[in-house]
């Protein structure tokens, strides 16, 4: 079954003035959570009008990146896509996002079928990248690079789809902050000078439950009739303010609370700039209110659910009202109300005692009343947790669920990781789960971290899916909707592609004392040493029988007898 | 007796036993302790690279000395069977035609030159000019009155030895230059800081160089900036690029900067109702400009950057001012082994009752002028002052002179020759001192082919093959870069030798002091049996 469904994100009123080489969007979503959270969701987006993949030299650059461009061009790179995250996202409590990215650091690129040597220009694109973004790409090697079959497929133009083309990898360990924000703002044409970005600043971003950043290159078609390609760069940035943390437990937000900030101009250079709130919850206004209030309102069918959005254009000059500036606030009426459950969410665990073996428990939850759907379930799991793939089980509603496909790749030790991909069919309203039982390897003392017994991380679990669409569950037809539309439900919003991470796990090896090498470098050369010279002082001494020494008395008597000079006795 | 004898026999033994272990420790144990331990180090050709320590350079260029009719008296002409005399080019008018016609004649491979004489009375050059030097590798050498009264040929080419030299120097190279491109590898003496200056100003030698063009535009809202830099780089610096690529490899890029500040607040001057910046305040100007420029993410090559500055609408017009505060007309400067900036002023586009943002097409051709003259000053094509006398043929439509491209392959050559023994003489000087660590088999190889390849150089640089020996010098720098910055020589650099002996005392200690304590026994009975048995024959 093909998964692939390149629709992740929305793009509202795509306006293009003129015909120019290349334009850029920038777009901020805020989502009033019903914790009392606040979710906010940047996006900025470049399109070019230009071929990186016919060998013409692309080397003038406007408002496309100059060092990314240069990366597409001399690795000959497809499709390109790395995030960098801290903090883990909350599905149960805060919704989908609008872009998933698991915990720490992920990459995964499409090289064109022109490159020969895929692993050595992943290896030398990753050294570029942890230059470009400070962030350590580098240890991203062999050994934590999986090439998965299904789960990722390229999301922009181009049916190639062989993945000895395509590398994936993920450092669950990588902790972002400033270092890899500022070189991210730096990607933009203006900076962090004008328009949106102004509001990045990395005191306030960092000091939120959740923080996501991302990079997205992709070739898309110029037209509707898709004759001729554009690339485009998209720079997501997803951040969560915590109600307590962030706003002193009073349910009243505002940019300025957020970000420290207030919006007074777009960016000169982007062909549209818009604020959208999502007041879906909030038809009538019962659950909070927004201040200024807008008259423009949008609506848009994300992840499988029709929102209402008010949009606040910045490139219109009333937007920002006399002040000229515009400070948005989201004033909590009532902290009642109940947000929709997502239909599809996964957790994960290690089980087990001991420092010899354990088992990875992955729960996947289909909270769907009516619909089972299929997913893929990807793993990566270091080589240093050797998997008894035998034992691998899946079961759902106390039965066994057979999965339909599964590529396993094993791990080879100190090479490469082990790969398990499945797809199962979740059941309605059940949770799957799937173990497999591991043993832990010992590893050579110089492969130990710097902190051992913090433990090790492996990567989040990615479940790729088609989920039944709530717009499509939605049957009583109380929206208002004109009557032909809603017999049969619409076919592109009956299922939507969502993809979800699970946490990292963190696995205690067994480690050794340190200094235990030379401990036993000393015992063992001390216990060498004493039968050595036992066996020595045996072969070499002569033993004979002396005759037993003269008593004490004698012994007096014979030196007063030297000193007299008299013959001893 | 029977005791004594028993005794004896045991002892031997003991010796004997004692003996037989040191023995084994000694043949078997020391060569696998040592074989089990070493650091791999493969062969270094020692004695080459101490030999390239104290090069001595020696640079020789062909120079062709043509005879016109005319110039030679008919003896003289007689010594020199081979020579052909040519009567040149009657009808030319100009010494640039004739220049031109006489490069058709012979082609002259690189490094070479070729010396036309002509006589005294020729019309070709002007009153004053002696001599001409052309766009390829020729010159025109104008027959001085004092010179034909040598009889023979011998004299008369001695009598013409300083003029040769002369035209040599300009065109090939000359004392100086080498300096300057010795001046940061050897110490020499200081010479005159205006040749220092100018060695500090052109980029170091390197296989490649990548330039990138941005355009920084601090206020997009004022002004829309367009600049057909494609179509530029085709016209203008593209043809000097492919007459320079022999040299190295060029890139170019380009790139459009917005909000891109300067890092100094110009002055308002209120006479000039203009903004000034002052050349001493220039420094400053580029450090905050270079965290927006971004490093080339996909080559090491050094980086020539040039920036096309237009002020924004509220700090218009802005004028570089010199040290004497006199306006600089081209309104840009460079700084050394860096790049360059233009500031250009947009302000007399529009008026003041313009609606912003503006639409703005730059002059390519004047901004392009600008950053070609930088170029040859940052690539180092120096345009030096010809001595009196000397008239230099204007710049070909490639700017770019076929003896300036000589001039400057001669002293890339000695620089790459120069820094790559460096590079090989340093490295092997840090093999040397630190023992542990370990030269793999490639690192042996590159160092052997740099060496071979700067040996091949330094014989074609003696032979006059300045083609061949850039290339050779290319090449050894590249192998003496690739060796001396190879990650597997740091693997073992900072293993101490206190964590050695740690490991080594609890075993070797109580092992050998017994096999050392019984062997001093051994030898000092057999010194005390020997003494006995003499004092015995005494």
């Amino acid at each position: 079954p093909s998964l692939y469904l390149g629709s992740i994100s929305f793009i509202i009123g795509l306006s293009s003035p003129g015909n120019p080489k290349d334009d850029f969007q920038e777009e901020l979503v805020i989502r009033p959570l019903h914790s009392g959270d606040i979710y906010a969701s940047f996006q900025f987006r470049t399109v070019w009008e230009t071929d990186f993949m016919r060998g013409n030299k692309v080397s003038h650059y406007r408002l496309f990146p100059k060092s990314l461009g240069q990366v597409i061009s001399k690795f000959s790179v497809r499709e390109l896509h790395i995030s960098f995250t801290q903090g883990y996202w909350r599905t149960m409590q805060w919704g989908q996002p609008f872009q998933p990215s698991p915990p720490g650091a992920e990459l995964w690129v499409w090289f064109q079928d022109s490159v020969t040597d895929v692993d050595g220009t992943w290896k030398e694109l990753t050294n570029v990248l942890s230059g470009i973004f400070c962030a350590s790409l580098n240890f991203i090697d062999s050994t934590n690079t999986v090439q998965p079959s299904a789960s990722f497929k390229p999301l922009g133009i181009g049916n190639e789809t062989d993945h000895r083309f395509l590398r994936y990898a993920t450092l669950p360990r990588e902790i972002v902050c400033t270092e890899n924000l500022t070189p991210w703002k730096k990607l933009l044409p203006c900076g962090s000078k004008a328009g949106l970005a102004v509001l990045l600043k990395s005191e306030k971003l960092f000091h939120s439950s959740f923080h996501s950043q991302a990079v997205h290159i992709r070739p898309v078609c110029q037209d509707w009739q898709c004759k001729t390609t554009s690339w485009e760069l998209r720079q997501t940035l997803n951040v969560v303010f915590d109600l307590h943390n962030s706003a002193q437990g009073k349910r009243e937000w505002s940019l300025f609370k957020m970000f420290s900030r207030t919006l007074t101009e777009a960016c000169p250079l982007a062909s549209s700039s818009k604020i959208y709130i999502d007041i879906t919850d909030n038809p009538q206004g019962e659950q909070f209110e927004v201040s200024p209030a807008t008259p423009l309102l949008s609506q848009a069918v994300v992840l499988g659910d029709r929102r209402t959005f008010s949009v606040y254009d910045l490139t219109q000059q009333i937007t920002f009202g006399t002040v000229r500036s515009l400070n948005l606030l989201i004033r909590w009426k009532s902290s009642e109300g109940d947000m929709l459950r997502p239909l599809l969410h996964a957790e994960r665990y290690v089980a087990g005692y001991g420092l010899q073996t354990g088992e990875i428990h992955t729960l996947m939850y289909n909270n769907h009343p009516y619909r089972s759907f299929p997913v893929l379930l990807l793993d990566s799991v270091p080589w240093y947790l050797r998997l008894y793939i035998h034992t691998l089980t899946v079961t759902s509603k106390g039965k066994d669920n057979k999965p339909s496909y599964i590529h396993y790749q094993p791990s080879k030790d100190r090479l490469r990781p082990h790969l398990l991909e499945m797809l199962v069919q979740l059941p309605p309203n059940s949770v799957t789960e799937v173990t497999v039982q591991f043993e832990r390897a010992l590893l050579k003392w110089t492969e130990y971290t710097p902190d051992p017994n913090h433990g090790f991380y492996v990567g989040s679990s990615v479940i790729s899916s088609l989920v039944p669409s709530i717009v499509a569950m939605d049957t009583n037809s109380t929206r208002e909707r004109p009557l032909f539309s809603s017999f049969f439900p619409c076919k592109e919003e009956s299922s939507y592609f969502v993809r979800v991470y699970t946490e990292p796990l963190l696995v205690n090896l067994p480690t050794p004392d340190f200094s235990m090498p030379y401990n036993v470098i000393c015992l063992t050369c001390t216990v060498v040493a004493v039968g050595y010279g036992s066996l020595y002082n045996l072969l070499t001494r002569s033993f004979q029988i002396e005759e037993p020494s003269p008593g004490l008395a004698k012994r007096i008597a014979n030196i007063i007898r030297k000193m007299r000079g008299v013959p001893p006795l | 007796m029977l005791t004594a004898s028993c005794c004896y026999t045991d002892r031997r033994r003991g010796q004997l036993a004692a003996l037989s272990i040191a023995a084994v420790v000694i043949i078997v144990g020391v060569p696998l302790w040592w074989r089990t331990t070493e650091t791999y180090r493969a062969w270094l050709p020692v004695n080459q690279i101490n030999e390239l320590a104290n090069l001595q350079l020696q640079l020789s260029a062909d120079v062709e000395v043509v005879f016109a009719r005319g110039t030679v008296t008919p003896e003289q002409q007689k010594k020199v069977p081979t020579q052909v005399v040519i009567s040149l080019c009657l009808f030319c008018s100009s010494p640039l035609e004739a220049d031109l016609s006489l490069h058709t004649l012979s082609e002259s491979p690189c490094g070479s030159l070729v010396v036309y004489v002509i006589p005294e009375s020729s019309t070709l050059l002007p009153e004053d000019v002696d001599v001409y030097i052309g766009q390829r590798r020729t010159a025109l050498l104008r027959i001085g009155a004092q010179m034909r009264v040598g009889r023979t040929l011998e004299q008369l080419l001695a009598h013409l030895e300083p003029r040769i030299k002369q035209v040599l120097q300009v065109m090939s190279f000359s004392h100086t230059d080498i300096t300057a491109a010795l001046s940061d590898r050897v110490r020499l003496s200081p010479g005159n800081k205006e040749s220092i200056a100018d060695s500090m100003r052109a980029f170091k030698s390197s296989p490649g160089y990548e330039i990138t063009f941005s355009l920084l535009n601090p206020d997009p809202k004022s002004h829309r900036v367009h600049w057909d830099i494609e179509g530029a780089v085709q016209t203008y610096i593209q043809p000097l690029l492919t007459k320079l690529a022999p040299l190295a490899n060029f890139s170019i890029d380009s790139q459009t900067l917005y909000y891109a500040m300067l890092g100094v607040n110009p002055r308002y001057d209120s006479s000039r109702s203009a903004y000034t910046l002052n050349s001493d305040s220039l420094a400053h100007v580029i450090n905050p400009v270079e965290a927006r420029l971004g490093s080339n993410a996909a080559s090491s090559n050094p980086v020539l950057n040039f920036l096309l500055y237009v002020p924004d609408a509220h700090h218009s017009p802005l004028h570089i001012h010199d040290h004497k505060k006199q306006e600089v007309l081209s309104n840009a400067f460079h700084s050394p082994r860096w790049g360059g900036i233009m500031v250009y002023n947009v302000n007399g586009f529009y008026g003041p009752e313009a609606v912003f943002p503006v639409d703005i097409n730059i002059n390519m051709a004047k901004v392009m002028g600008v950053f070609l003259a930088q170029l040859r000053l940052l690539l180092g094509v120096q345009s030096s002052a010809p001595p009196p006398g000397f008239l230099v043929a204007p710049c070909s439509s490639t700017g770019l002179a076929d003896w300036e491209l000589d001039r400057l392959m001669w002293s890339r050559t000695v620089e790459n020759v120069a820094t790559a023994t460096t590079t090989i003489t340093s490295l092997a000087q840090l093999l040397d001192q630190i023992g542990n660590i370990v030269i793999n088999d490639n690192i042996a190889q590159q160092v052997s082919s740099a060496v071979t390849s700067l040996q091949l150089a330094v014989a074609e640089l003696e032979a006059g093959n300045l083609g061949f020996a850039l290339q050779y010098s290319k090449e050894a720098i590249l192998a003496s870069e690739r060796a001396f910055f190879d990650p597997s020589l740091l693997h073992l650099l900072y293993f101490p030798d206190d964590q050695k002996f740690a490991i080594y005392i609890p075993l070797f200690l109580p092992m050998c002091v017994p096999i050392l304590l019984s062997l001093l026994k051994i030898v000092s009975e057999a010194r005390q049996k020997r003494r006995e048995r003499q004092a015995k024959k005494d």
